[in-house]
């Protein structure tokens, strides 16, 4: 057993390269989160800043994000309008999806402001969430004695952007664009937006899905929004993402949260995904963004052919 | 590099958690308020495991049969600590010591020993739970002040 | 077990370990990254992936500090990932980076292994306080040094070992270490000096105990045909095992680490060693306390289970033994910055291997050797077999 310290898919990698190896056939990947244990995450999330250049400043950690939302609006030229349909439609997706977290159950601290750092607003957060996942995987031989309807891993890929904030893109997740093609490549995709039947990305904050579309090669940066206003991301559209609510609907699980990802796919992919279940599907992509401050995220291309 | 003057900067991490207990511990802890060990047997390989836990890791099956266990057990190992847990040195030494609570499969936990002086500890040594007294305990591993020799 | 890609280790490159270095941890990990790279003549763009290993976030003060780090392992814009096993991880470090080569994904990793515990105040070891179970065992008040005493005193216990044949194994590594460029307190001490030193928490004395340090190392794995190209000694990994025992500690006997054992026969298995005692010319197990050295030897299966002091007392172990043990100067002569001091050992089986080590150089031409680190609640053995 081993630990990585990063989001769940990151150790689904990594047993994925076990297995191809030729070190083990059957690895179990296993990621959790029990935030409810931290009284308060803001100094959490504050011990994460760079301790010479950035703590000082005293800000609240979520500061990067408005500095990154106001960055992205800016290129894309997408509004805080379209961030809340995003919000709007993994809400609504999460509704059919019996494992999201209960709406009631959502802990807010109502009295405050609602903006975090403009233009970040409460509404763009999604909510913090217990839980655990656990995916196994096998080499193929055990996989078809071992199961049915195997869901096959197509490609992995990984990256990370500079730590810095001072030496990082600010509109575009690129960490996000190198994974995706070291995963693309592995499953053979050339044109994603025409070979993905779906996506399963992080929406940690609302504006995050539009940015993870566009590095994912899904869509253009200036025709991301109008896609999703054109309803071509929901459960009934085109290309359908985060139908099962995303971390916005079903509720955000930090390093599980990527896994998560994964394994709605798999049911989707599988025909077990219930009353959010998509159909015809064959491919689907699943993206992990590790969260702020970081730009560290992972990629998983998946399959049932 | 040593010589030369560096600039450094403090700073004072904030964590505060709030621990859920979980299942087996909250349970066990109850037991101490109560003024008792409570341990748990794997239904599967019949190991009776003290601290509690819901699941059998050897097994890896649910291991949720509760079972009150005596308060007196066996050192397994011991040590004699001059040392407190910042690093402040103290004249009167601890004596930490993994305790074999009796009639489990080989478990033991974490505690201290006293009523006894340092030099006449002995690995295999049949101790007894102290007890603080009913109304201090609050359901912490620390109802139990501390194990002395059996006599 | 048919593993689809050879792998070596073709360039290394270490820091000086020392109490409180000027640098960050960033420009540790940078130091030992350009060492490594300048070691082989490999250029950062030759890198295809990064593997880092570093232990508690506590020591640096950084959470998620495997982020924080990474631009100084040479990691910007590249696959990067941070494992974390305890002190497990110097020697997990390289087999981490040994899959991504062995799966035919990359063919060129870079494995870096950063520590900084300078960097807490009032003492490092205070971090350790959380090692412990948050509901039952802190309220104790425990030291880490504790479960150490608890865990020395039952192996003393149990093979009736006297004090004097463990404290001279950190006679023999500090030594060692005066013969080390990197070493932070190598010095040739006496048994008495061991002895008289202060308790702390009997049977741990102040001499049994490495330092506490800064410092960072590197290496540089690469698939067979791209190794071959880059030097002509690669080093291969032939063997990476890891096993973890359960965290309930006080639920085992602690006289020997099975799991060390259980990671042994894992890496032995893939190396094809079936006599290691015969097979293995040097090794370098993991001497955070004196003690460890003897309890790891035993565990990695190069003598009986007791065996270990008497290898000792008798200068088997010693640099012109039979069986080097730490030539390197282990943890207690070169310093412990905990997940560097892991890999510093693989770095010390690279150079031996190649006829590198200078005057820690073993005799007799060794071919093939073992580098183990141990940690996390007294569970966890990492172990690779390297061979010239």
């Amino acid at each position: 057993m081993c630990t990585i310290s990063a989001d769940g898919t990151y150790s689904l990698a990594m047993a994925y390269m076990q297995i191809l190896a030729g070190l083990f056939d059957v690895v179990a990947v296993e990621a959790h989160s029990k935030v409810s244990d931290i009284v308060d995450m803001s100094p959490i999330y504050d011990l994460a800043l760079d301790p010479i250049y950035t703590r000082p400043l005293g800000l609240n950690a979520n500061f990067i994000a408005g500095l990154e939302m106001n960055r992205y609006l800016y290129g894309s030229g997408a509004t805080s309008q379209d961030c809340k349909r995003v919000v709007d439609k993994n809400r609504r997706n999460a509704l059919s999806n019996e494992l999201a977290i209960k709406p009631a159950n959502i802990e807010s601290k109502s009295d405050g402001p609602d903006s975090i750092s403009y233009p970040l607003t409460r509404n763009d957060v999604a909510p913090l969430a217990d839980g655990a996942a656990v995916v196994v995987l096998a080499a193929e031989g055990a996989a078809r004695s071992l199961c049915d309807n195997p869901v096959w891993v197509e490609g992995t890929g990984w990256a990370s952007d500079s730590p810095t904030l001072e030496t990082r893109d600010w509109d575009k997740a690129t960490y996000a664009e190198l994974a995706s093609k070291q995963a693309y490549r592995q499953a053979k995709i050339h044109d994603p937006a025409s070979e993905i039947q779906l996506a399963e990305i992080d929406d940690t904050y609302s504006y995050k899905e539009l940015q993870h579309a566009e590095a994912l090669g899904l869509a253009a940066q200036s025709s991301v929004h109008k896609m999703l206003d054109q309803g071509v991301f929901d459960i009934g559209g085109r290309l359908p993402v985060n139908p099962s609510g995303g971390s916005i609907g079903m509720g955000h699980t930090l390093e599980m949260s990527g896994l998560v990802r994964v394994i709605e796919l798999v049911k989707q992919l599988r025909g077990d995904a219930g009353k959010h279940q998509v159909h015809d599907v064959r491919t689907g992509v699943a993206l992990a963004w590790r969260g702020i401050p970081t730009t560290s995220g992972a990629v998983v291309v998946l399959s049932n052919r | 590099m040593e010589r030369q003057k560096i600039l450094t900067v403090a700073y004072q991490p904030k964590a505060k958690y709030a621990w859920a207990t979980g299942i087996a511990i909250s349970r066990f802890l109850k037991g101490l308020k109560a003024g008792e060990i409570m341990g748990t047997r794997c239904e599967h390989c019949g190991r009776i495991a003290v601290p509690p836990r819901i699941f059998c890791e050897w097994c890896f099956k649910k291991s949720d049969s509760w079972v009150k266990l005596p308060d007196t057990g066996t050192v397994n190992t011991f040590s004699v600590s001059y040392i407190t847990a910042d690093t402040t040195r103290v004249k009167t030494p601890i004596i930490p010591a993994v305790i074999g609570i009796d009639s489990t499969t080989n478990a033991g936990f974490l505690h201290l020993i006293g009523e006894v002086k340092p030099d006449d500890v002995r690995i295999d040594m049949r101790v007894k739970a102290v007890w603080l007294d009913q109304p201090q305990r609050k359901g912490s591993i620390t109802d139990i002040k501390y194990f002395a020799p059996l006599r | 077990m048919f593993v689809k890609k050879r792998v070596a280790v073709v360039g290394a490159g270490m820091t000086k370990f020392v109490r409180r270095a000027q640098e960050t941890g960033k420009e540790l990990a940078f130091e030992s990254a350009r060492q490594a790279l300048d070691s082989c003549n490999m250029r950062i763009q030759d890198i295809e992936s990064v593997a880092l290993g570093s232990a508690p976030d506590a020591f640096d003060g950084v959470h998620m500090k495997g982020e924080y780090l990474l631009d100084g392992a040479g990691a910007w814009r590249k696959p990067y990932s941070r494992n974390f096993v305890g002190g497990g991880t110097g020697v997990f470090s390289p087999i981490h980076g040994w899959f991504h080569v062995a799966s035919g994904l990359y063919d060129t990793c870079l494995v870096v292994a950063e520590e900084k515990m300078s960097s807490c105040l009032p003492h490092p070891q205070t971090a350790f306080l959380t090692i412990f179970d948050n509901m039952i065992e802190r309220p104790l008040g425990p030291n880490l040094i504790w479960i150490f005493a608890l865990e020395m005193q039952r192996y003393m216990h149990r093979h009736n070992i006297p004090k004097e044949q463990i404290a001279q194994v950190a006679v023999k590594n500090k030594r060692n270490a005066l013969d080390h460029p990197s070493a932070q307190i190598a010095k040739a001490v006496t048994l008495q000096d061991i002895l008289d030193s202060e308790v702390l928490a009997w049977p741990v004395q102040r001499l049994d105990i490495s330092p506490v340090s800064d410092g960072a190392c590197a290496v540089i794995l690469a698939s067979e045909d791209v190794a071959r190209r880059i030097t002509d000694s690669p080093v291969w990994i032939d063997g990476v095992g890891w096993n973890l025992d359960t965290a309930y500690w006080t639920n085992r006997d602690l006289y020997f680490p099975r799991y060390v054992a259980n990671a042994a026969r894992m890496a032995y298995g893939m190396a094809g060693i079936s006599n290691p005692r015969k097979q293995i010319d040097f090794a370098e197990p993991y001497d955070p306390f004196d003690y460890k050295e003897l309890h790891h030897m035993e565990g990695l299966l190069l003598c009986r289970k007791g065996e270990a002091p008497k290898l000792t007392a008798e200068g088997v172990t010693e640099r012109d033994g039979k069986l080097p043990i730490c030539p390197s100067g282990g943890l207690l002569g070169v310093g412990n910055p905990i997940a560097a001091a892991g890999l510093m050992k693989v770095c010390e089986l690279f150079w031996q291997l190649r006829g590198e080590a200078g005057k820690r150089q073993v005799a007799g031409d060794p071919r093939t050797a073992v580098a183990q680190a141990w940690g996390d609640l007294m569970q966890i053995g990492t172990v690779v077999v390297m061979r010239a």
